[in-house]
C-alpha cells in the first residue's frame, strides 16, 4: 500500500467520550508484535548482570521451599495431609509465585511506565498482557522443575505416584490465576495513579492473601470461622484442585472452580474498564 | 483534503498538588453525575493566564481550539511558554485525552519527540530497533523490511549486536533517530522546544522535516525559532493563553507573535530588598537597567547590574545572552564580580553601532565563582533599538543581525 491510499483509509477521531465497556482488544491484537517484544525485553533484561542468570528461576522456589519445609514442617509440625511435605510446599509456591508476580508486576503499570506513556501512544493494555505472558514462561520452567523433583522423589525415595486423570485441568487453573492476577493488577494500577496509598495497601494485602490461601497448610487444617473465610477465597479451590490432581489429597469441587473462574472474569472486566478509563487521562494526574 | 480537523477542543488541568482534596472532589463529581448534573468544577475553570494568581483550582490549558490542516501543509505552531503548544501536541499524539471537542485525523501520526522511547540499555542495537519500532506502531514485518536501511542511516553497523549501554551518546541518538525517521507517517509532529540541547539532532530534525514536507506529507512544527518557522512553514498558528490568537501564513503569524511580545518592553528591574527579589542561595537581583532606556542604533548603551550578597559570598560570576526577536542568541558576555558592603555591582558597555534595529531580550545567568549555576533569569529585560531617520543614501531597512559601521574606501 502506498501512503496515498493509506491516508484516505486510516481515519481516526479523538474525542473525550469514552464508552465504558469498549475493551479495544482488536487494537491490542494489532500490537501483538509489541507484546512479544516486551516479553523478550523482560527476559533479557532481568538476568543481565547476574552470575547465575536464568538459574535463579529454579533456585528461588527451591530455596523458599527449603525455608518453608524447615519452619512449617519441622518446627511448627503442620500436617500436609500425608503427602510429601517438600512436594507439597514446592507445588504451592510455584502456583503462588505465578499469581503474585502477575498481580504485583501489573499493579504499577502506569506509575512505572509514565516515561514511555508520556511520549507515545500504544494500547496500554499491551504492557500488563506482556507481563502475564513473560510470567507464564517462567512458570513453565518452574513447572518443569516441580515435575523433575516429583520424578526424582518417585524413583529415588520410593514414593508412589498419586496423580490422577484430572491433571488435564492444569491449564484451566493457570488461566484462572492469570485472569485474576491481571484483573486485580489492572484495578490496582488504575487506582494508584491517583491514590498512591494503595501501593502500600497492596504489599500488605498480598501477604495476607498468601496466608489466607491453603499454600502452606491443607484446607482442612483451618477450623471454624477461619475455614469459612478461607473457603470464600477464590484462590482456595485452585490450590486445592492442584493438590488433588498431583497428590490425590484435598477436595475437588467443580462448584469451587466455577466460582473462582466467574470471580476472576468479573475482576478482569472491572480491571479493563477502569484501566481503559484511566489510560486516557492519567498523564494529567501521575 | 484535510489531514487534520480540530473542532471545539478544550483541555482542563487541575492546579496545585493532588492530595487529600482529590478524593473529596472525585466523590462530589460522581454525586453530581449520578443525579445527571454538570461537572461542578468545570464552572470555576478559568482562562490560562500564568501571570495572574487564580482563585479556582482548574484552568483551561486549551480553550475552544478550531482549525484544520490540509494534506501536505507545513504548519508552524508558535506562542509563548505555557500558551498550550505542548498540550495540543500531547492530545494529537493521544498521550492524553481532550476534555471536550474532537479531532479527526486522516493517516498515521508520528512525532519526533518520541526518539529513543523505550530503548532498553541492556538490549542490543538490533533488539532495540525492533522494540522501539514496535512501540512507535510498526509491525515486525515492516521493521524487518526497513531494517537494513535503518542500520545504514544510523551508521552503527559495527555495533548493532552490542548492548546500547555501551554506545556513545552520539551513536545512541543516531540509532534512535534512524528508527523514528523510517516511520513514514502521513502526519509528522516535531517539537523543537523539547529537542533543545543537541545541535546535531536539531539539524537532523529540520532536515527530515524538509524531506517529509517535500514528499507532500503533513508536518506540524512547534518552535521558538521564528526564522525556522518563516523558512520552513507555509502556514502558521499562534496560540495565546490556550486560545488561537492568529492563524494565517507563516510570515503573518510570526508578525502577530512579535506584536504580542512588544507590549512587554521593560528596560529595567529594581528590587528594594532581597526577599522580594529573584535569585537563589544568597544572591538576589537588586537592579538591572539599560540606559538610555530608549536607545538608537548609534547610542552608547550601558547595562547596569546590582545584586544583594546576603550570605557573604564575596565573589560571583555573571553572564548574559543577548537574544534578538527570533530568539536567536546574538552574543553572550560575562564577568566576575566582587561584593562591596554586601552588594555586587557591575556595568557593561556596548559599543555604538553594534545592534541592528529591532527588539532584544537579555537572558541573565548568575554562577558561583567556580561557575556552578546559581540561577538564571530569561527575558529579564526586553528593549527595542530604534533606527535614526536617514535623509540621504539608502532609506530602506538594512538587513542583518548586527549593524557595524564599517570603513569603506571608494575610488
Amino acid at each position: 500500500m502506498n501512503s496515498q491510499q493509506r491516508s484516505s483509509t486510516i481515519s481516526e477521531v479523538i474525542t473525550p467520550n469514552h464508552r465504558w465497556f469498549k475493551f479495544n482488544l482488536r487494537e491490542v491484537w494489532r500490537y501483538r508484535d509489541l507484546v512479544m517484544l516486551f516479553v523478550r525485553r523482560d527476559f533479557v533484561a532481568q538476568y543481565k548482570q547476574t552470575i547465575l542468570g536464568p538459574l535463579w528461576l529454579i533456585l528461588q522456589p527451591l530455596l523458599t521451599t527449603v525455608v518453608f519445609y524447615v519452619v512449617f514442617s519441622k518446627i511448627a509440625k503442620i500436617s500436609t495431609n500425608g503427602s510429601d511435605p517438600f512436594l507439597f510446599y514446592l507445588s504451592g509456591i510455584t502456583l503462588w509465585n505465578y499469581f503474585s508476580d502477575c498481580l504485583t508486576k501489573t499493579s504499577n503499570t502506569f506509575v512505572a511506565n509514565a516515561g514511555i506513556f508520556g511520549k507515545v501512544y500504544f494500547p496500554r493494555l499491551v504492557l500488563p498482557i506482556s507481563i502475564i505472558l513473560s510470567n507464564l514462561m517462567k512458570l513453565g520452567v518452574q513447572i518443569l522443575l516441580l515435575l523433575s523433583v516429583i520424578l526424582f522423589r518417585w524413583s529415588f525415595h520410593g514414593l508412589t505416584p498419586e496423580w490422577n486423570f484430572y491433571v488435564f485441568l492444569f491449564p484451566l487453573l493457570i488461566l484462572i490465576l492469570a485472569l485474576l492476577g491481571l484483573g486485580l493488577g489492572l484495578i490496582f494500577s488504575s487506582v494508584t495513579t491517583k491514590y498512591r496509598d494503595l501501593a502500600y495497601v497492596l504489599t500488605f494485602a498480598t501477604q495476607l492473601l498468601m496466608f489466607a490461601t491453603p499454600i502452606l497448610y491443607p484446607l482442612n487444617f483451618a477450623q471454624g470461622f477461619l475455614a469459612e473465610a478461607i473457603a470464600l477465597n477464590p484462590l482456595t479451590p485452585i490450590f486445592e484442585t492442584f493438590r488433588f490432581t498431583l497428590f490425590s489429597i484435598s477436595n475437588f469441587e467443580v462448584v469451587g472452580l466455577l466460582y473462582a473462574f466467574g470471580l476472576s472474569v468479573f475482576c478482569l472486566m472491572i480491571g479493563i474498564t477502569l484501566f481503559n478509563k484511566v489510560e486516557r487521562s492519567f498523564m494529567d494526574t501521575v | 483534503m484535510d489531514a487534520l480537523k480540530i473542532e471545539g477542543l478544550y483541555k482542563e488541568y487541575r492546579l496545585g498538588e493532588l492530595s487529600t482534596g482529590t478524593f473529596a472532589h472525585d466523590l462530589n463529581r460522581l454525586w453530581y453525575r449520578l443525579r445527571g448534573k454538570e461537572n461542578p468544577y468545570e464552572k470555576i475553570t478559568e482562562t490560562n493566564d500564568r501571570t495572574k494568581r487564580t482563585e479556582g483550582q482548574y484552568v483551561w490549558a486549551l480553550e475552544d481550539i478550531n482549525f484544520s490542516v490540509a494534506q501536505g501543509e507545513v504548519l508552524g505552531i508558535i506562542g509563548r511558554n505555557g500558551a498550550g503548544k505542548s498540550t495540543l501536541l500531547k492530545i494529537l499524539s493521544k498521550v492524553t485525552s481532550p476534555t471536550r471537542g474532537s479531532i479527526a485525523i486522516h493517516g498515521r501520526i508520528a512525532s519526533l519527540l518520541e526518539v529513543g522511547t523505550g530503548f532498553h540499555p541492556e538490549l542490543t542495537g538490533r533488539e532495540n530497533i525492533f522494540l522501539n519500532g514496535a512501540i512507535l506502531g510498526m509491525t515486525k514485518k515492516e521493521i524487518r523490511s526497513k531494517f537494513d536501511e535503518i542500520v545504514a542511516f544510523s551508521g552503527v553497523e559495527k555495533y548493532i549486536d552490542t548492548p546500547v549501554k555501551r554506545y556513545s551518546s552520539g551513536m545512541y541518538v543516531r540509532l534512535a533517530f534512524a528508527v523514528a525517521a523510517h516511520l513514514e507517517p502521513e502526519i509528522l509532529i516535531i517539537d523543537e522546544v523539547l529537542a533543545v540541547g543537541d545541535a546535531e539532532f536539531q539539524r537532523k530534525c529540520l532536515g527530515k522535516m524538509k524531506e517529509v514536507a517535500g514528499e507532500g506529507r503533513t508536518v506540524l512544527f512547534v518552535s521558538h525559532n521564528m526564522t525556522a518557522v518563516k523558512k520552513l512553514c507555509n502556514k502558521g498558528l499562534l496560540l495565546e493563553q490556550g486560545k488561537v490568537a492568529f492563524m494565517g501564513s507563516a510570515e503573518e503569524t510570526v508578525q502577530a507573535y512579535y506584536a504580542q511580545n512588544t507590549e512587554v518592553i521593560k528596560t529595567f528591574q529594581i528590587f528594594e530588598n532581597s526577599p522580594s527579589a529573584p535569585g537563589a542561595m544568597g544572591v538576589y537581583l537588586k537592579k538591572i537597567a539599560l540606559s538610555p532606556s530608549d536607545p538608537f542604533i548609534d547610542d552608547h548603551i550601558t547595562l547596569d547590574f546590582e545584586f544583594f550578597d546576603t550570605e557573604n559570598r564575596q565573589n560571583i560570576a555573571i553572564a548574559f545572552d543577548l537574544l534578538n526577536q527570533d530568539e536567536m542568541v546574538v552574543f553572550g558576555s560575562g564577568a566576575t564580580l566582587k561584593s562591596n558592603d554586601s552588594i555586587f555591582q557591575a556595568t557593561c558597555y556596548f559599543p555604538k553601532n553594534l545592534l541592528n534595529e529591532g527588539s532584544y531580550s537579555i537572558h541573565l545567568y548568575v554562577n558561583t565563582e567556580g561557575y556552578q549555576p546559581l540561577f538564571s533569569l530569561p527575558e529579564v529585560i526586553r528593549f527595542e533599538i530604534k533606527e535614526r531617520e536617514r535623509t540621504h543614501g539608502f532609506l530602506g531597512k538594512i538587513n542583518g543581525v548586527v549593524r557595524p559601521e564599517l570603513t569603506w574606501k571608494t575610488a
